[in-house]
């Protein structure tokens, strides 16, 4: 029996912790050493979830191998501005290898802004600029000999909006990414089926793999876009806000797709929806903007943590539902 | 659980939807009210009433000037037509005199200086529409989009004098390189004895003056098309690892792929049409000019703007029937070019 995780009010503090324990004690214990991360999700199917798609499916030509040393993210310092306006200040944070991070917080308080500087997508916007450094496996992304495409190739993004790219099949949607970064493959079949497993998309399009991308159904593109992420084999997995534009039924999917990933790459993932970050995260950070303070992170850890019991007052507001 | 603060089913099943239960009989002393589609009227405001009426006038003037152009050729063209028969489609002559006039060499021709004008002009628009929407920095964009228009608004009778005075002595050099080196090609073979005015007056320079005058609709709309290709596309193009080349050639291009042809289709009813420019350059020979290269070439608008000074009734009837000829490919190459254009995914968004 899962509990919902929704009452905000009155006895809700219990029902809600309720939630949470369930929703986090199912994926996994409470303190994980990082090799149980390793050992024991690629593998087994993740209690309390549906059965999952098969995911053990062959790895194509070598090109990944499926023990590939997982690589986390840190960041050290970032502020951003648009123009002159600030929007974030001083956000250091890591994102542990194989472990799904999710970034909470009210609009406005420069997640997706945060999320986006991490695999170099900030600066592509007129009149933005940053401050710190990311380190992808202890190299900063930003260093100056360091080509934007190239980062973007180890640091894949799933955009809120499904966007595949409409006239092409589903199959060379999924290739896309090989084309577009130069990567040759030995076996592109077998590469763009384990991607498609690996979103859990498999099943639902083997037979049509040359239909055009642009008319599957939204959850359908969104984990399309996951597939065709996953397709060059990213280091890390950026998520804004995935299924802010699904259904519930798609939406649980992507979240099946989440658990499948975790432990195979790292996950980090912007949402407004509280429920989904206690149940696809393992660490968990909280930002906060006011009117005349930018964006940083409140509190930050252990997802369950965040949630159980919040040393901030404000982001113990936040996580019952008290504002935002 | 939460559930408890939702009512039980039962408790809102009629009451709180409002729902009624379906009668089992007619309503007492009747029929069953009617189970038809009924009709909807909505009313309309004076104002909304009026400015309908000036718009349908405009609209319904356009189609009836154009049905009355089209009407006046038929009819001025009627008596040549008759006269010629099916000879006027295959003769290679213009001698309305002798009764010996036909489109088979002037239709052609003024095709092969629509398509060298195309073949140099697609390339150059579709290099300068990218360059502006996706390479140029802001400032030197406007600056750019400004001059393209510009160019668009010279006069055909200024790029033909420019075309004869400057550019042909400036490209008899190459013309003739090509010709003499890759003259085995027969499209670039000139015949007879060469000096420098064999090389002159050539369906090529024509087709190259007037892919001036097409480049600047082709670079126009492309480079609008092109910058309405979705943002989310481009970045999940980024995202991938993507270069800018290769966003552009994943997203901007596939995306664009119907303004494109729409504008070559544009740009190739525009080069139809050019007169000026061509009955400047060209030699006219009414013949059918298969190597570009040779004095030759004619169009059919030049042909008119050549011929009307000179001519009798029975010319002008004979321009008036090739007028009408050209009018109706126009027509065509423009509905065409229309279709495809908004039959293409340009200016739609994904889903």
């Amino acid at each position: 029996m899962t509990v919902e995780f929704v009452n905000p009010s009155g006895a809700g503090r219990h029902a809600a912790d309720a939630g949470v324990v369930d929703g986090i004690g199912g994926l996994r214990p409470a303190d994980p050493a990082p090799p149980d991360v390793t050992a024991e999700l690629p593998g087994g199917p993740v209690p309390g979830s549906p059965p999952p798609v098969d995911v053990t499916a062959q790895w194509p030509g070598g090109s990944v191998p499926p023990d590939r040393p997982l690589v986390g993210l840190e960041s050290r310092d970032v502020s951003a501005w648009f123009g002159t306006h600030k929007v974030l200040e001083r956000v250091s944070l890591r994102m542990r290898p194989g472990e799904v991070t999710a970034l909470i917080g009210p609009s406005g308080c420069g997640k997706s802004t945060y999320l986006r500087i991490l695999n170099r997508m900030h600066e592509m916007v007129r009149g933005a600029s940053l401050a710190g450094e990311v380190l992808l496996d202890g190299q900063d992304i930003y260093r100056p000999d360091r080509q934007p495409a190239q980062v973007r190739r180890r640091i894949g993004m799933v955009f809120q909006k499904p966007n595949p790219f409409p006239a092409m099949s589903i199959y060379d949607n999924v290739a896309s990414g090989l084309k577009l970064a130069g990567i040759k493959v030995a076996n592109k079949d077998a590469l763009v089926e384990t991607s498609l497993r690996r979103a859990g998309l498999w099943n639902e399009v083997r037979s049509r793999l040359r239909a055009p991308g642009g008319a599957l159904s939204g959850g359908q593109q969104q984990r399309l876009c996951i597939a065709r992420s996953l397709a060059v084999s990213p280091d890390v997995l950026l998520m804004d806000e995935p299924c802010s534009a699904l259904d519930p039924t798609s939406t649980r999917r992507v979240e099946d797709t989440i658990a499948e990933l975790q432990g195979q790459v790292t996950i980090v993932i912007v949402t407004h929806n509280m429920q989904q970050a206690a149940r696809v995260s393992q660490s968990c950070a909280f930002f906060l903007a006011t009117h005349d303070t930018p964006g940083h992170i409140v509190e930050a850890g252990q997802t369950r943590g965040i949630f159980e019991d919040p040393q901030d007052s404000r982001t113990a507001d936040y996580v019952h539902g008290r504002f935002g | 659980m939460t559930g408890a603060s939702i009512p039980a089913p039962d408790a809102h099943d009629s009451i709180a939807l409002g729902r009624l239960p379906a009668p089992a009989e007619p309503p007492a002393g009747g029929d069953w009210p009617e189970d038809r589609p009924r009709r909807i009227v909505t009313p309309r405001s004076a104002a909304d009433r009026v400015f309908r009426g000036v718009l349908r006038c405009a609209g319904v003037a356009v189609l009836v000037i154009t049905g009355l152009i089209a009407l006046f050729l038929i009819l001025r063209a009627g008596g040549a037509l008759r006269k010629a028969g099916p000879s006027f489609f295959t003769t290679q002559s213009w001698i309305p005199a002798a009764n010996r006039f036909g489109i088979a060499a002037v239709l052609p021709d003024g095709a092969i200086i629509a398509i060298i004008a195309l073949a140099i002009a697609v390339p150059v628009a579709l290099g300068t529409a990218v360059f502006i929407s996706e390479y140029a920095p802001v400032r030197l964009r406007r600056t750019l989009i400004a001059v393209v228009d510009l160019m668009a608004a010279v006069p055909s009778i200024i790029y033909g004098l420019w075309g004869v005075f400057f550019l042909q002595p400036r490209v008899i050099g190459s013309i003739r390189w090509v010709a003499e080196n890759l003259g085995f090609i027969p499209v670039f073979r000139v015949r007879g004895e060469h000096t420098s005015s064999s090389f002159t007056t050539s369906t090529f320079i024509a087709g190259l003056v007037v892919s001036l005058m097409v480049i600047p609709i082709i670079a126009s709309i492309c480079r609008e098309v092109f910058s309405q290709a979705p943002v989310g596309e481009r970045e999940a193009a980024y995202a991938l690892g993507a270069n800018r080349w290769g966003m552009v050639r994943t997203v901007v291009l596939p995306y664009g792929r119907g303004g494109i042809i729409g504008a070559t289709m544009l740009g190739f009813g525009r080069a139809m049409g050019e007169t000026i420019a061509i009955a400047l350059i060209v030699s006219p020979t009414y013949l059918l000019a298969t190597h570009i290269f040779e004095n030759s070439g004619m169009s059919i608008a030049a042909l008119i703007a050549l011929r009307y000074q000179e001519s009798t009734p029975e010319m002008l009837s004979a321009l008036m029937a090739a007028g009408l000829v050209l009018f109706l490919i126009t027509l065509l190459v423009n509905a065409l070019a229309s279709i495809v254009v908004s039959r293409s995914r340009s200016g739609a968004e994904t889903e």
